[in-house]
């Protein structure tokens, strides 16, 4: 279970933000976030007060799922993206990297081809970068940096009990 | 599969609740998403058919507190128990930190318990886990109703290892935290072994 992991470094995430910052502004989107296929977020950008993320990431992830398993049944290996439209807002959800979900909300402002040209280019970014924070993971954990170790390496029961005493 | 990120000092934990279809898996996230400070709590999210049967899952995102300096935040899915929906539940076991099996009590399902505990051996075989390995609770519910099997037969045939097991009535929250609490915490010492 362990070395699959992912472990996020402060460098690598503020070069990730870099790129969906740019995304949203490219592609002229409301949101961009991350979410990793497990449901949880990475990294958001854009009008996210508004908007619970949580929920978006876990049922994107879901979605994704569901259309991972339609894709098999069919012999597809998988659908790379999807896209649902509203009569507002729409929603373009692209796979990266065949690990990362990327998730952009645009509405009229902007346009599905528009999204999907930017989208592409991005993607092939955020990719390298995700190969290298994997990389960096397998050599630190290999070296046995310990910068790796778990905040939780030294955990007690008291910690533990304290967390639900709140 | 936790994710850690140190960036922003947060980790994020995913355990399922697993069971026959109606043990009361939805009803555990129910009561822990009525118990719990609103500070603290997500929205639940319930993927339901009209007659409230789970249909893909449902979810609580649950921030506990800071362990460490780390905002220690647990994901709780829940599965459709319904035989049918296999496909469904293997895809929400998926980066699993730690599983919950609701058992229900009541004697008519004692053979749908054992198949679904059956089913999640291998279910999770099939994404590389292992149920020996996984932090894993064992919940005993619906402890009220009159048909309930006792509990040393009940653990004679669900028991897969030495898991802690609690005794519950999900409805009025016996049992409810005591599991979470128990799970919550394999996870974390598992975490820690990393």
């Amino acid at each position: 279970m362990g070395a699959s992991d992912l472990i996020m470094y402060e460098e690598e995430f503020q070069k990730i933000k870099e790129v969906i910052s740019k995304l949203r502004v490219d592609a002229n989107a409301n949101v961009v976030f991350l979410v990793d296929k497990n449901g949880q977020q990475i990294a958001a950008t854009g009008d996210i007060e508004k908007l619970d993320t949580t929920s978006l990431a876990s049922l994107t992830a879901g979605n994704v799922a569901a259309t991972d398993g339609l894709a098999k049944l069919i012999g597809e290996r998988e659908f790379s993206v999807l896209f649902h439209e509203g009569e507002k807002d729409n929603i373009h959800i692209s796979i990266v990297g065949g690990k990362v979900i990327l998730v952009v909300i645009f509405d009229e402002r902007s346009s599905l081809g528009l999204v999907r040209l930017r989208v592409k280019r991005s993607s092939e970014e955020l990719n390298r970068l995700f190969q290298q924070i994997m990389d960096k993971t397998e050599r630190e954990r290999a070296a046995g940096v310990a910068s790796l170790e778990s905040p939780f390496a030294e955990i007690t029961d008291d910690d533990i009990d304290a967390l639900f005493n709140e | 599969m936790s994710f850690i990120n140190y960036a922003s000092r947060e980790i994020n934990c995913k355990i399922v609740y697993y069971g026959p279809g109606l043990c009361g898996k939805t009803t555990n996230l129910q009561y822990i998403y009525e118990k719990t400070n609103p500070t603290a709590k997500g929205k639940l999210i319930s993927l339901a058919t009209e007659t409230d049967r789970t249909l893909f899952f449902d979810f609580l995102p649950l921030d506990l507190g800071t362990i460490r300096g780390f905002k220690t935040r647990f994901h709780l899915y829940t599965v459709p128990g319904q035989v049918f929906y296999d496909a469904s539940r293997k895809l929400i076991l998926k980066g699993v930190d730690g599983v919950v099996f609701v058992a229900d009590s009541q004697e008519a399902r004692t053979d749908a318990n054992i198949e679904s505990v059956q089913n999640l051996e291998s279910n999770l075989r099939d994404h590389g886990y292992d149920l020996r390995a996984i932090p894993y609770v064992l919940q005993l519910n619906k402890r009220d109703l009159p048909t309930a099997v006792p509990i040393e037969e009940m653990l004679g045939v669900l028991r897969y290892k030495d898991e802690p097991y609690f005794e519950a009535v999900a409805v009025k929250g016996i049992g409810v935290f005591d599991t979470l609490k128990a799970c919550a915490k394999q996870v974390l010492i598992e975490l820690s072994r990393k």
